[in-house]
């Protein structure tokens, strides 16, 4: 913590990230007005006034609508990535520990899995699967797992030959206690670093999918679905594209600015 | 250096058979049956049995594997389920504009990119690096729609400097400079935020190496030793993430196709997602990753002119 604090960057992040979860959070009790509630005499009413940050073309308080749709950004990003770290994580971990040909056989799987191009791939699989909550989580993991897959793979190329981890196995311990017990502590800092910044990546498309109209149903409220509906009417309504926008910024800028930081806290190259 | 690049090839081709292997399963795997999903559920039997004698679907999996595999080995992608017209066709027909996009975007993302990140290096932990890093931090966590959409809220309805629409007149350079302006700023700003981080990392690396001591010791010149001796060997790194962009940019193309209502790829495939045109999606599917294929081949070559060292490896 100490270390964090070193990093302004980081700080600054943590806060920005805070900030949204607790608003997420709170959302019940913090948003003025019920987020689908159509009150059509005030549709399109600028920011100010009872409406902060204005209402959409059916009348639905814009503040109200940022808040609880925080939630869905957020369900979104730690549970896609979440089970890329798990999956993407064992398989690489995995790999790179039992070598040889399966290994090369593995890694190859995951370079076709990267020539897809991520928002793409994402595209596709909701499309064909749907648009729910679950399908998007699948999605997003499904672009991230590969990359954890690398991640996880070349530490323990090195490490799997250290003396400790050769004298677990004079001691008779089993494979997986020695990759999960004894190797995992060792790159999991850096897995969790670049977590962060997925994350970030995370949040981003599922506002693009959401964007696109791939995201949760309407009339559930997200940033994306927000934008797409702002951009509809951005002749009469700008502030309804803007306020969701800066939303979307303001997490994912929070995401980026924590991983960096703590890549550099964990990083001791760079720290000269 | 033929060998190499000989070699490089045929390296891409277990990995071209095993994306259009995926894809084949991807589209099959969609619940339901495509030909219900075109003709609608009221369709009589007889129409749908046509419609899978038609499209092939009838034949044994085995088959339409073999059959997909050699028609997009040879280029042939199959029509559109909805207007069956041939897909290379369509594609075709708004590759150009694509491809503006495209290199116009790669262009400012280098031309903003690679100076800001050699002065942030230059100025380690100066005013001009402390700036360069929180911009390209911001560059890089602003979704493309949302800065497209800000760009196009800032200079085409409040100043009304650019056009809204972004339908350009091929024939007409001077109209498809103008119209791609906005567009070209939105896809590019991303990129250059990449390319800075990359370029500074890596010009702080070379700036510690022996020879660039050795250089400053000789006399010369700063700008010569910046510009020609360090960023020769900086320039690996800022073409890998270059060619490791391509896929993130293809994405976002078709956002900033959607925002500035650009005819292009990406319109066709959201176009195709709407209507269920799963030839359509198929085909532009293998289209993509064949591309990010080839520019992955294309950095892999490049490293070989910059850096002689790779071809041996």
């Amino acid at each position: 913590m100490k270390r964090l604090l070193a990093y302004p960057i980081a700080s600054i992040g943590a806060l920005l990230c805070l900030l949204i979860v607790l608003g997420a959070a709170f959302a019940p009790w913090l948003a003025p007005f019920d987020p689908v509630d159509q009150n059509i005499i005030d549709r399109l009413s600028p920011p100010g006034g009872e409406y902060v940050f204005g209402t959409d073309a059916f009348g639905r308080d814009v503040l109200s609508r940022i808040l609880w749709g925080a939630r869905i950004s957020l369900v979104v990003a730690v549970t896609s990535i979440a089970a890329a770290i798990l999956v993407g994580g064992a398989i690489g971990m995995v790999s790179g520990y039992v070598g040889g040909r399966t290994d090369a056989l593995i890694m190859q799987a995951m370079d076709v899995l990267l020539s897809f191009p991520s928002l793409i791939l994402g595209l596709i699989v909701v499309a064909l699967l749907g648009p729910a909550l679950p399908n998007l989580v699948f999605a997003i993991a499904l672009t991230a797992v590969a990359p954890f897959a690398r991640i996880a793979r070349a530490p323990v190329l090195s490490l799997k030959e250290r003396a400790y981890v050769e004298a677990g196995r004079a001691l008779g311990f089993s494979h997986a206690r020695l990759l999960f017990v004894h190797i995992l502590p060792n790159i999991l800092a850096e897995i969790l670093v670049m977590g962060s910044l997925w994350m970030a990546t995370a949040v981003r498309t599922e506002a693009s999918l959401s964007f696109i109209g791939l995201g949760v149903a309407p009339p559930t409220p997200t940033w994306g679905g927000m934008m797409r509906d702002g951009f509809e009417n951005i002749l009469d309504a700008p502030w309804l594209s803007i306020w969701p926008g800066l939303a979307i910024l303001a997490l994912v800028l929070g995401l980026n600015m924590v991983g960096d930081g703590l890549r550099d806290a964990t990083d001791p190259k760079l720290t000269q | 250096m033929i060998f190499y690049i000989l070699r490089r090839m045929l390296a891409a081709i277990p990995t071209l058979l095993a994306v259009l292997t995926l894809v084949f399963i991807l589209v099959r795997i969609v619940p339901g049956d495509p030909a219900i999903a075109i003709l609608g559920d009221r369709a009589t039997p007889d129409a749908v049995a046509a419609l899978r004698t038609r499209l092939g679907l009838d034949r044994p999996l085995l088959v339409q594997y073999v059959t997909f595999l050699g028609a997009s080995l040879t280029g042939d992608f199959g029509r559109s389920m909805v207007t069956n017209r041939p897909i290379m066709a369509e594609v075709a027909a708004v590759l150009p504009h694509t491809v503006d996009l495209t290199l116009a975007a790669m262009l400012v993302g280098i031309a903003v990119g690679v100076p800001a990140g050699v002065a942030a290096a230059r100025h380690r932990n100066r005013f001009i690096d402390v700036a360069a890093r929180l911009l390209s931090l911001v560059g890089l966590s602003f979704p493309v729609f949302v800065s497209g959409i800000f760009l196009l809220l800032v200079f085409g309805l409040h100043w009304r400097i650019f056009p809204v629409i972004g339908n350009a007149d091929l024939n007409d350079p001077l109209d498809r400079l103008y119209k791609l302006v906005l567009p070209a700023i939105t896809l590019g700003l991303v990129m250059a935020a990449y390319i800075t981080r990359v370029t500074r990392s890596a010009m702080l690396q070379v700036l510690g190496e022996d020879y660039m001591r050795t250089a400053r010791a000789k006399g010369v010149p700063a700008r010569t030793i910046v510009w020609r001796h360090g960023l020769r060997t900086a320039a690996l790194p800022v073409v890998t993430v270059v060619g490791l962009y391509v896929g993130i940019l293809i994405g976002n193309s078709v956002l900033t196709e959607i925002v500035f209502n650009r005819p292009g790829l990406g319109k066709i495939i959201v176009g195709a997602l709407g209507q269920r045109d799963y030839t359509m999606l198929q085909g532009l599917m293998v289209i993509y990753c064949f591309l990010i294929v080839i520019v992955n081949l294309i950095t892999d070559l490049t490293y070989g002119f910059i850096d002689p060292r790779v071809k041996t490896a």
